[in-house]
């Protein structure tokens, strides 16, 4: 295993911010951590990077263990933190430099690896700004050129992609997924369609606890049967659907219901006979599909 | 750790605040050694530069935590912080890269006050007339006064991620060991002897004569010491 994270857990003082948490990352996989804001990503990184210690648990990466040898696993693990800080003072190469020179590369092996990252994240047009002049897409590809620079085999990228234009989003994304080939990438956020577009693990966290974790396409398969929307102008009576096979009933409005059924195709048979014979006028009938945004809705909004 | 001091280095001279820092401090020791009424050397009449050794330290006590505070105060507001404690260089290099950078940086700040010296070598009479031996020493002894107050200004800016918090706890920290001790020294009389004995003007008084007493400075490396590992134990802590 790449990663290994043991029964992980963190109290900030009486708050319990990681509660138990344990899952694995396979060489080369891209796995999405998600979770609503403050569930715990941070602080799981945080720790995985060995810049905070856990209270239980230890986080193994590629057999050496943070909480003991932090100095030998942080060589292997390129990390950009959340907000992605960086010295709005220094040239981008002497960032770059820099950043490699913690990391003990020096001389022309270090020039090769700061030049070979620019041109990978494309900041070559840029080099000769500080990086306080830069776009925020800009120094998002600064922040990443900064996690390759000592050619890790490990990256952690927390929320990545926060406060960037769509265009800029689409650019990083890619970004991260060509630098991704060949290694281990662990990505927190919480745009359910970045997950869906680059990773194949997800694991999903909820008030420090994992509530979900596995195959992106395991998870988003369908397992409750199917889920509709039914809305009309005139109040709906929940007697009228007495007669039809339903698996679940939810009110979201006294003129709206969700509705779940094991066979779609009687569904909306039954449905529109209804709206024929009480005359009434249809505003929505849709099938919602099974997204991870639904399984993340699902999952985060009930309290643990 | 060679990286990080040239950043440090690099960093002080590519702000302003850096060659600000410089200025102030050299008009101010400037005005106390040559103009101001009460303390010129012209107007003493002696070839010797006692106003400079005993009013830089109060000078130091402004400037040291202005160069320290942002040391680490700065990349903990910035969240840089993070990417040097999850770099494999050991927490105590990080400081000790800090800590020499801020050293290097008195020095060539009061590089410039050895034009003082050869003023001084010049109008004495006849020329020359001057204790250089003395001079030297006293010069040795503000440089390790130096380095005492910018471990309080380390220590001071590791408690905090406010660099103005940062200079005020270094400026008050730094006048109560060098002033305050020795004044509440006279003002308790059984503890006194020993108040006197831990504060800062007291070791430095005898060398800012020119004498190198074994004692003070192996004080001074103690109280440096010390206080740095108290910062280590801060800046340690995750």
């Amino acid at each position: 295993m790449s990663i290994e994270v043991n029964n992980l857990s963190k109290f900030y003082g009486q708050q319990k911010a990681l509660d138990g948490i344990s899952f694995q990352a396979k060489p080369g996989q891209i796995l999405g951590f998600l979770g609503p804001n403050g569930a715990g990503k941070s602080t799981m990184m945080k720790i995985a990077t060995g810049f905070l210690l856990p209270d239980q648990g230890d986080v193994i990466i590629r057999g050496v263990s943070v909480t003991k040898h932090p100095q030998v696993v942080s060589k292997m693990v390129g990390y950009l933190p959340e907000h992605n800080p960086l010295y709005l003072d220094m040239y981008i190469p002497e960032f770059l430099s820099f950043m490699g020179g913690l990391y003990q590369l020096k001389g022309k092996d270090l020039a090769n690896k700061v030049s070979r990252v620019m041109e990978e994240c494309g900041l070559m047009p840029e080099k000769t700004k500080k990086i306080g002049q830069l776009s925020k897409g800009y120094r998002q590809r600064v922040g990443l050129a900064k996690t390759l620079v000592h050619d890790p085999a490990i990256i952690i990228l927390d929320e990545p992609t926060t406060g960037l234009d769509p265009n800029q989003l689409v650019e990083i994304r890619k970004l991260i997924k060509t630098i991704s080939i060949n290694k281990t990438l662990v990505l927190s956020t919480h745009i359910m369609q970045e997950v869906e577009a680059i990773c194949e693990k997800v694991v999903i966290i909820h008030r420090g606890k994992i509530v979900a974790q596995d195959l992106l396409q395991n998870l988003t398969a369908t397992e409750k049967g199917f889920t509709f929307v039914l809305a009309t102008e005139e109040t709906l009576d929940m007697e009228w659907f007495s007669a039809f096979t339903l698996s679940d009933l939810k009110v979201l409005a006294s003129n709206r219901f969700l509705i779940r059924t094991p066979d779609p195709q009687l569904f909306r048979k039954q449905a529109l006979n209804l709206i024929q014979e009480r005359q009434l006028n249809l505003v929505e009938l849709k099938q919602e599909n099974k997204n991870l945004e639904a399984v993340f809705h699902e999952l985060t909004q009930k309290p643990v | 750790m060679t990286s990080l001091f040239w950043k440090e280095i690099n960093a002080f001279f590519t702000n302003l605040t850096g060659y600000v820092i410089m200025a102030v401090f050299l008009a101010a020791l400037g005005l106390i050694v040559w103009v101001f009424p009460g303390t010129s050397v012209l107007e003493y009449g002696f070839s010797d530069l006692e106003a400079l050794f005993s009013y830089t330290p109060m000078v130091f006590m402004f400037l040291i935590p202005a160069i320290t505070m942002r040391m680490i105060a700065e990349e903990k507001k910035s969240g840089t912080w993070e990417l040097l404690m999850t770099s494999p260089l050991p927490v105590w290099q990080i400081m000790l890269a800090k800590y020499l950078a801020t050293l290097v940086l008195i020095a060539l700040t009061l590089l410039p006050t050895l034009v003082y010296y050869y003023s001084i070598v010049q109008l004495g009479d006849p020329v020359g007339n001057i204790d250089s031996a003395g001079f030297f020493g006293a010069f040795i002894g503000l440089l390790l006064m130096g380095a005492a107050m910018a471990s309080i200004g380390m220590f001071s800016s590791s408690l905090t991620d406010n660099q103005i918090v940062a200079f005020v706890i270094g400026v008050f920290t730094s006048f109560m060991l060098y002033i305050g001790l020795s004044a509440m020294a006279e003002l308790s009389g059984q503890w006194g002897y020993l108040l006197e004995n831990i504060s800062l003007s007291y070791h430095y008084e005898s060398m800012s004569k020119g004498v190198i007493g074994a004692e003070n400075v192996f004080y001074f490396a103690a109280f440096i010491g010390c206080i740095l590992t108290v910062t280590w134990g801060i800046i340690s802590k995750k």
